[in-house]
């Protein structure tokens, strides 16, 4: 038996149950009621509801984005620092958290950040606040980045990991201060570990609803929500495909970008 | 006087409680050819870390040009280092590699390009600017971290076992190659092998180190055919070292036989260390030498033969151009000036043997 | 001033650690609290633990969660591994197409996933337990495949072709060369899936039915009405069960790995 048909069973799977699939859902999208070829369900995204929808999105998925960058790139750096010898630790601390269902730790937060909750209690132990952001776009801001941040540290705690000693050895030896050493050679060398963080947050913050119906109190809609409700509310699946079908190809515009971006980096380097 | 470019004195270095270097001083001529040799964990690559700057002396100071640096960032230091591994950048192609020091020195666009086109020639890459250093071979990798270092003609080159990664035939060429690019940029070169071959062909001055401590320091001939003890005349070579016992001057019992040397000053009945080199070792019909024995085996090396024979209590090694039978007994002979008297050493950690 | 930035960096990660625990740690307060309240302290219990043990609905939704992770993830890992090894002998270009293919679960919007693969079998079956295995199925392989791919490729296939010609047999080379090789690459495959099946909601919400309910869609129904509080013990009790094997795991192959770095370095000192 030659090898390569040991992967015959998960063709069929890719087959049956992921490509089929996506025809499936393209083909609903590309119908309207009656079973008549439309592209109206597709083109309903710039629909002043959806549009709006789809705008809020992307900024909170950019911001989040941004801030989760921020926030997991020293992370990973003190991380490295700490010179464990198994990267095993940085995967424990980072896994661990998803074992706490999460649409609970979600639920967790939206009692730490109302009006009467833990957040505002010290605050107002200090003094300051009551901070009213409870079911506000900061409450699904800090809960988006919240859900998605391990998401970001992993991949560029990996990458500063495989950066050999030796090669930021040699850059002090050629005359790099600790400065010129982290913008010439680690940010570069970690730039593939940041663009895989970037496309593990940006894409499931930018389509999650559930985060937006918890913390965002039914006030904020993103595109997610409006998609869920087509399908559970409005029971309308034609409509329903035909944003998921414009939110798919608008994520794989967004992704080819980045790569792309990635790509010309690596010609380039950043001087 | 002789113009110093770098002097280690005092240094001494553990890494977790386990002493890697002792006490070692060391001083370096500018425009010298210097290996410091020995087996692995003898302290050599510690002690070119700590003249690169990336370990920190426990005590002592380095002095470079007058100057000490002992407590200065490797990236303050006018020197360069050639590593094992290379250690180029991977994300940068080879004459981004190559200008990587000048450009953080602020050079000017003009000088840079002169300087890239210039060390690609010296070390035989021309055209290889635009190349991804990662799809070249180890040999040419380990080129370009030469050139990358020597750019910006720092007043001493650091390499750490360059060759090392590198095969038998390929390492032969970079030796020739490095030799000339030397006499070519006229950097003082410190080299650190365990290769004893490659120590003995390049280097100007060879600093045979074990144990962190320095066993010899001289020229490659005064090392190989003056060996100071056992652990060098091992190291450099292959050797018969035998003990014996010092009964006057320039008589030594071997084996229980009277051998006659040229060897003075040593304590009567001293226990010492005997060197016979084996291409010294003569043989001879048996009953005319110093010892008779039964020759073990004999294996054709090219120029010479390689000779095992057996005598009582030890086995020598000779090399020789004719060869006796696998079989036959010989005689053992061996002139007075070509015998090696030592010292045996005073404690264990003054001198320990390879395994 | 060196000592001030590193207790400064460590003071960092300790607050980023701190914001990713924080709701875990509330959580696990509220399983003990003896009030329905979730702001007010009314002092310490066990009680949600003890009827969690008479709540069926909820043990219910843990037997179906259980077995949707556990099912999921050992079928995944079969289909999975075999398809990698598989994968990893095909052409170039092959590969290439099929590698594309297999990132398409991880990239793609989880409710894309979760809505194709309802309208796909609404067609022919109808929604239930099944369905959501199947779902399951097909976003935890990609993980499994690109766990084991890494090990396939640092595998040292030398030592498979001595053992053929010692005279093994395919699958008896397989079982006893490859797959140690690799072991360790199929466990952590094995969890990430685990993982990803258990704390999924959005594929299981639109795949599942009426009358099927895991942890997660049962939660998220109770949202509205409040949740029950055997639900914080029975989440604290899974996370504790979770942390101490992880904490197992992690800890013993570190020892094992210890002693052969220390004979390494042993051996190098010589």
């Amino acid at each position: 038996m030659k090898r390569k048909y040991l992967s015959a069973p998960y063709l069929i799977w890719v087959v049956g149950f992921i490509l089929l699939p996506l025809v499936t859902i393209a083909v609903s999208a590309l119908m309207d009621k009656n079973g008549s070829f439309t592209l109206e369900n597709i083109l309903s995204i710039i629909d002043p509801i959806n549009r709006q929808a789809l705008l809020l999105s992307l900024g909170i998925a950019f911001g989040c984005t941004v801030i989760c960058v921020l926030l997991a790139y020293p992370a990973a750096m003190v991380l490295k620092s700490l010179h464990l010898d198994k990267k095993g630790f940085a995967i424990f601390i980072l896994i661990l958290p998803m074992w706490m269902n999460f649409i609970l730790r979600i639920l967790a937060w939206q009692m730490i950040l109302s009006n009467n909750g833990v957040l505002n209690l010290l605050l107002g132990k200090l003094g300051i606040g009551p901070l009213h952001i409870s079911n506000s776009w900061v409450a699904l801001m800090i809960g988006t980045v919240y859900d998605f941040l391990p998401f970001m540290i992993l991949p560029i705690f990996n990458a500063i990991s495989d950066i050999d000693e030796d090669t930021i050895e040699a850059a002090r030896d050629l005359g790099a201060g600790s400065k010129a050493v982290f913008w010439k050679v680690i940010l570069p060398l970690s730039a593939p570990g940041m663009v895989s963080g970037v496309i593990m947050v940006f894409v499931p913050a930018m389509t999650s609803f559930v985060i937006a119906d918890i913390l965002g109190g039914g006030k904020l809609q993103l595109i997610g929500n409006i998609i869920e409700q087509e399908f559970t509310k409005s029971m309308n699946w034609h409509a329903g495909s035909g944003l998921s079908i414009s939110l798919m190809i608008f994520v794989l515009v967004s992704l080819a970008f980045t790569m792309k971006n990635d790509l010309k980096d690596k010609g380039t380097t950043v001087w | 006087m002789s113009d110093m470019i770098l002097e280690l004195n005092d240094i001494s270095k553990s890494f977790d409680g386990k002493k890697v270097i002792e006490h070692l001083n060391l001083q370096v001529e500018r425009n010298e050819f210097i290996t410091l040799l020995g087996p692995s964990g003898c302290g050599k690559s510690t002690t070119l870390r700590i003249i690169g700057g990336f370990e920190k002396p426990d005590t002592g100071r380095v002095i470079f040009n007058g100057q000490d640096i002992t407590d200065l960032a490797p990236d303050k230091r006018n020197l360069n280092t050639v590593f094992q591994k290379y250690s180029l950048f991977s994300h940068m192609n080879v004459a981004e590699n190559i200008a990587f020091g000048l450009k953080l020195k602020k050079k000017s666009k003009a000088y840079i390009q002169d300087k890239i086109k210039y060390a690609l020639k010296l070390v035989n890459l021309e055209g290889y600017e635009k190349r991804d250093p990662m799809s070249l071979s180890g040999g040419q990798q380990q080129r370009i971290a030469i050139a990358r270092a020597i750019v910006n003609e720092p007043d001493l080159l650091l390499l750490d076992e360059p060759l090392g990664a590198l095969d038998l035939k390929l390492r032969h060429d970079m030796q020739r190659e490095l030799i000339t690019i030397k006499k070519e940029v006229g950097i003082t070169f410190i080299y650190v092998t365990h290769d004893q071959e490659e120590a003995l062909t390049m280097s100007d001055k060879i600093v045979v180190m074990n144990k962190g401590i320095i066993q010899q320091m001289g020229t490659s001939k005064s090392i190989y055919d003056e060996p100071r003890n056992a652990f060098v005349a091992d190291f450099i070579g292959e050797s018969n070292i035998i003990d014996g016992i010092m009964l006057a001057d320039k008589m030594v019992s071997i084996l229980g036989r009277k051998v006659a040397c040229v060897d003075v000053g040593f304590g009567v009945n001293e226990p010492v260390d005997v060197v016979i080199r084996p291409e010294d070792l003569e043989i001879k019909e048996a009953g005319s030498g110093y010892f008779d024995g039964r020759v073990l085996s004999v294996l054709y090396k090219g120029a010479y033969y390689e000779i095992k024979i057996k005598t009582e209590d030890y086995e020598w090694v000779s090399q020789n151009v004719t060869a006796p039978s696998v079989g036959d007994m010989v005689g053992l002979y061996v002139l007075p000036d070509n015998i090696q008297i030592m010292h045996k050493p005073r404690s264990e950690d003054a001198e320990v043997t390879r395994e | 001033m060196v000592k001030l930035k590193k207790a400064l960096c460590k003071g960092y990660l300790a607050l980023i650690i701190a914001f990713l625990y924080l709701p875990i740690l509330m959580l696990i307060v509220l399983s003990f609290n003896n009030s329905r309240s979730r702001v007010t302290w009314g002092g310490f219990t066990l009680d949600w633990y003890v009827k969690l043990f008479s709540d069926s609905r909820i043990l219910d939704a843990l037997e179906t969660t259980l077995a949707l992770g556990f099912g999921s993830a050992a079928i995944a890992t079969i289909i999975g591994t075999l398809g990698a090894v598989g994968i990893q002998a095909m052409k170039k270009r092959n590969y290439q197409v099929v590698m594309a293919v297999t990132n398409i679960p991880i990239l793609n919007a989880e409710i894309v996933t979760g809505i194709a693969l309802m309208l796909w079998f609404v067609r022919f079956m109808p929604l239930g337990f099944t369905s959501v295995l199947i779902s399951h199925v097909t976003f935890n392989i990609p993980y499994v495949i690109l766990s084991v791919m890494p090990k396939l490729r640092q595998l040292n296939l030398s030592v498979y072709e001595a053992a053929r010609d010692l005279g093994a047999n395919n699958s008896y080379a397989f079982v006893k060369i490859i797959l140690p090789q690799i072991w360790s690459g199929i466990l952590s495959g094995f969890f990430m899936a685990l993982t990803m099946s258990m704390d999924d909601f959005v594929i299981t919400y639109f795949t599942k039915g009426a009358g099927v309910n895991t942890l997660s869609t049962m939660i998220y129904g109770e949202i509205r009405k409040g949740i029950k509080p055997q639900m914080y013990a029975l989440s604290t009790l899974i996370f504790v069960v979770i942390f101490v094997i992880l904490l197992i795991t992690n800890f013993l192959p570190d020892r094992e790995k210890q002693q052969a770095e220390q004979s390494l370095r042993e051996r190098k000192a010589y």
